[in-house]
C-alpha cells in the first residue's frame, strides 16, 4: 500500500488585498497535482522557483490545508481521520529542511533537540529517551558526546545530521527533504546524500525529495515529478525521465542542467523568457509562451496529465490516443 | 607567447585581527595567468579563499585584509604599485566585477538607467543624455525587453534574472578587458542560469573579454571555462586546462571532488564522499591542508606543505604524490577518459 496518495491536490492562496479589502486574484500555488509515494522509495520533485514544490511539501506535511483534492495516508483520507489517526499521521511524516543553521534551536543541547519529539509524543522514561538519542546519533554518524553540545559547535554537514536524527526519532515512514544539501559545502553534500540513502536501505524509509539540483534528484529518486507553475508536466520513473525527457519543459530543464565534464555533448534548448507570475498564469498550457513547439490549441486548452510511453505527460503533443477519442488533434499539426 | 593579460605571481592575502594576534592566511602563494579572451574558473568551497582572491585582484579587500606579498600584473602594469586614485580609474573601466547577489549590488533608490549609465559618466565623462543612450544600448545587449521603460524603473520592479542581467550590463558598460564574476548565477533558476551563461559567452565573444568565474559549481566550469584553478584552504592545489583537469585530475582533492558529485548520466552510482570537513584557516596545521581528509596521505604530507609541481601538459599541482617533473600519476587515473 502506498504511504501517501495525493489526488487532484490544490492549494490556492488569496492574492494581495487592495485598500478596500478586495482580493486581486488567486495564486494557484498547487493546481490539481496527483502522485503516490511508495514505502522505501524516493519521489523527487523538480521545478523552478514558484512552481509549487514547497507548497506541495507543506501539504504532505499537513502544514497547509488543501483547497481541494485529497491526500490519503495508507489508504485513509486525511479528512476522515480522528484525533488519534491524525497524531499517528503527524508522527509518521517528518521533515528535514534546507538550512540547518535555522532549523535547530541555538539554545538547546543537541540531545534535547533530538529528544524533544520523543518527549512530546511518547511517554518514555528518561533513561529510555537517553538510549534512543544515543542510538539516533550513532545512526547518523555522530559521536555520543555530541548530545551534550550546542548546535553552534557543529559544522553545516554535522548540523544536517542532527536534523536528520531528530526527524528519525519517531521512526517515521516518510521524510520530506526540502533542499537538504543545497546549503552545504560541495565536499560535504555527498556525505549527506549517502547517509540518506543508507538510512533508506536500513530503515525502509520513503522520501519526498525536493531540490533544484537535477543530478542530485536523479541520484536520490526512484520516480520524479516535474512541476511548472503549480501543475505537473511530467511524472515517471527517474531513469526514463532522465534518459529521454518528453515534455518540452522537461527537455529544456534537463538541457539547462550543467554538464558534468567539459566534453559532454548535450542538446541545448535555451528557453526564452522567464517563469510567468503565478498570479496571472498564461491560459491553456502554462508553458506555451516559452514553448518552441506550441500550437494554437495550447493557448486555449490546458492539457491533462495522461499516461503515455510508460509515464505521465501533460502535453498536447502526446495527447493523441490510438483510438482517437481523447481529444482531436489541433489544427496546424 | 605574448604577455598574458593578467599574471598573478605568488600572491598572498591575509586577514589580521584588530590586535594583530591572529592571522588568517586566506590566500597563500597563488600564481595564475590568464590570456586575453580566455576564461578561467576558480573553484573552491566556502572558505577556500576564492572570493578573497577575486577581491585582491581589484584591491577591494575589507579593512582587516592585506596583500602580504606577491605581484599582480595586468596589461603589463603592476596593480599593487598603483595609487588608490589610479585603482579607482581602473575599476569598472578595465576590470569589472559581477557579484553574487544582484539585489545587494544595485542601489534601490536609483533608477536602472542611472546605475547603468553611472560608469560611463564617471569613466568617460559622458553627459547624461549620451550616457543614457549608451545605457539603452547596453540593456538591449543583455536582452532586456522594452528597455526604454525599464531604464526609468527601479531594481525592485525587476525579476532576479533581469537584475543579474542589469548587473552584467553595468559590468560591460565601459568595455573592460577583464570581467570577474563571483558566483554570478547562484540565485538564479536553472533555465535562467542557462540563458545568463550563454549571454555572458556572447558578450565575451563580442567584446573580446577575458572572464574569471569564481564558483563552487564544477558544472559552470565545465560549460564555460578554458582554464581551471582548484583552491583548497587558500592555496591553488591544481591548475590547468579544463579538459585535462576533468579527464585526469592529478590532485587527490580534485579527484575526490569530481567523484563526489552526482551526475545525470549515471544516476544511481554510489557517491564517493570526502570524509571530514574543510579546515579552519585560523588553525591550519603544517603540511598539506588536505592531508587530514586525503586517503593517500603519507607522513611527509602532514609535516611539509608540497610545492607547486609542473606537469608535462602544463598543469601545476601541489601534491607530494607527484615527483617533480613527472606526469605518470595522471596517466594512471586517466583510464578510459581523454
Amino acid at each position: 500500500m502506498s504511504i501517501v496518495e495525493a489526488e487532484r491536490l490544490c492549494k490556492h492562496f488569496p492574492g494581495r488585498r487592495s485598500l478596500f479589502g478586495a482580493h486581486s486574484g488567486v495564486v494557484r500555488a498547487v493546481d490539481g497535482v496527483s502522485f503516490t509515494i511508495e514505502p522505501g522509495q524516493t519521489l523527487g520533485v523538480v521545478g523552478e522557483s514558484g512552481c509549487g514544490k514547497t507548497t506541495t511539501a507543506k501539504l504532505v506535511l499537513g502544514l497547509e490545508q488543501p483547497t481541494a483534492g485529497d491526500i490519503r495516508f495508507e489508504g485513509k483520507d486525511l479528512r476522515a481521520l480522528d484525533a488519534a489517526g491524525r497524531r499517528h499521521y503527524r508522527r509518521s511524516i517528518q521533515a528535514v529542511f534546507q538550512d540547518p543553521y535555522a532549523s535547530l534551536n541555538p539554545r538547546m543541547r543537541v540531545g534535547a533537540i533530538i529528544a524533544e519529539p520523543l518527549i512530546t509524543n511518547e511517554r518514555l522514561p528518561p533513561s529510555k529517551v537517553r538510549t534512543r538519542v544515543l542510538e539516533l546519533l550513532d545512526l547518523v554518524g555522530l559521536a555520543s558526546r555530541s548530545a551534550e553540545l550546542f548546535p553552534h559547535e557543529f559544522s553545516g554537514g554535522q548540523r544536517q545530521r542532527i536534523a536528520i536524527a531528530r526527524a528519525l526519532s519517531l521512526s517515521p515512514k516518510l521524510i520530506v527533504l526540502d533542499e537538504p544539501v543545497s546549503a552545504l559545502d560541495v565536499s560535504i553534500r555527498a556525505q549527506i546524500l549517502n547517509l540518506l540513502r543508507d538510512l533508506q536501505a536500513q530503515l525502509g524509509l520513503a522520501y519526498l525529495f525536493i531540490a533544484h539540483d537535477l543530478a542530485a534528484v536523479a541520484h536520490m529518486s526512484h520516480a520524479v515529478v516535474v512541476m511548472y507553475l503549480g501543475r505537473i508536466v511530467e511524472y515517471g520513473e527517474t531513469h526514463m525521465l532522465v534518459r529521454a525527457p518528453k515534455h518540452p519543459y522537461t527537455k529544456a530543464l534537463f538541457s539547462a542542467a550543467l554538464p558534468s565534464r567539459p566534453d559532454e555533448w548535450r542538446e541545448e534548448i535555451v528557453l526564452s523568457g522567464e517563469v510567468p507570475s503565478p498570479l496571472r498564469p498564461p491560459p491553456g498550457c502554462h508553458f506555451h509562451p516559452r514553448c518552441q513547439l506550441a500550437m494554437p490549441h495550447c493557448r486555449e486548452h490546458a492539457p491533462r496529465l495522461r499516461e503515455t510511453e510508460g509515464r505521465h505527460i501533460a502535453c498536447h503533443l502526446y495527447a493523441a490516443a490510438p483510438n482517437g477519442k481523447v481529444e482531436a488533434w489541433p489544427a496546424g499539426r | 607567447m605574448a604577455a598574458p593579460l593578467l599574471e598573478i605571481d605568488n600572491l598572498s592575502t591575509h586577514y589580521v585581527s584588530a590586535r594583530g594576534t591572529r592571522v588568517i592566511r586566506a590566500v597563500e602563494g597563488v600564481s595564475l595567468r590568464l590570456g586575453a579572451r580566455e576564461t578561467l574558473g576558480i573553484v573552491g568551497e566556502s572558505g577556500s579563499g576564492k572570493s578573497t582572491l577575486a577581491l585582491s585582484l581589484v584591491r577591494l579587500l575589507p579593512p582587516s585584509g592585506r596583500i602580504a606579498s606577491g605581484r599582480l600584473m595586468f596589461e603589463g602594469e603592476d596593480l599593487l604599485q598603483k595609487s588608490e586614485a589610479e585603482m579607482r580609474r581602473l575599476r569598472g573601466k578595465r576590470i569589472a566585477m559581477i557579484l553574487q547577489d544582484p539585489m545587494a549590488s544595485l542601489n534601490p533608490l536609483f533608477t536602472i538607467g542611472d546605475q547603468v549609465a553611472e560608469p560611463v559618466r564617471v569613466h568617460e565623462r559622458a553627459n547624461r543624455s549620451t550616457a543614457w543612450r549608451r545605457a539603452l544600448d547596453l540593456l538591449k545587449a543583455v536582452r532586456i525587453a522594452s528597455a526604454d521603460t525599464r531604464l526609468r524603473q527601479y531594481p525592485h520592479e525587476m525579476s532576479g534574472g533581469m537584475r543579474q542581467r542589469i548587473v552584467g550590463a553595468i559590468g560591460i558598460s565601459c568595455e573592460p578587458r577583464l570581467l570577474i564574476a563571483d558566483e554570478p548565477t547562484t540565485s538564479l533558476d536553472l533555465t535562467i542560469q542557462a540563458q545568463y551563461l550563454n549571454l555572458l559567452r556572447e558578450l565575451q565573444q563580442a567584446h573580446g573579454l577575458a572572464l574569471i568565474f569564481i564558483t563552487h559549481n564544477l558544472g559552470i566550469v565545465a560549460k564555460m571555462c578554458d582554464q581551471l584553478a582548484v583552491m583548497y584552504a587558500g592555496r591553488v592545489v591544481e591548475a590547468g586546462p579544463v579538459r585535462q583537469v576533468f579527464n585526469a585530475p592529478a590532485h587527490p582533492y580534485t579527484q575526490a571532488l569530481l567523484n563526489s558529485i552526482p551526475r545525470l548520466s549515471d544516476s544511481r552510482r554510489r557517491l564517493t564522499a570526502i570524509d571530514g570537513q574543510p579546515p579552519d584557516l585560523a588553525m591550519l596545521a603544517p603540511g598539506c591542508a588536505f592531508a587530514p581528509r586525503c586517503t593517500r596521505a603519507m607522513d611527509r604530507c602532514r609535516s611539509v606543505a608540497p610545492p607547486s609541481t609542473s606537469m608535462e601538459d602544463g598543469r601545476k599541482v601541489r601534491c607530494w604524490l607527484l615527483p617533480a617533473g613527472a606526469g605518470d600519476l595522471a596517466g594512471t587515473v586517466q583510464s578510459g577518459a581523454a
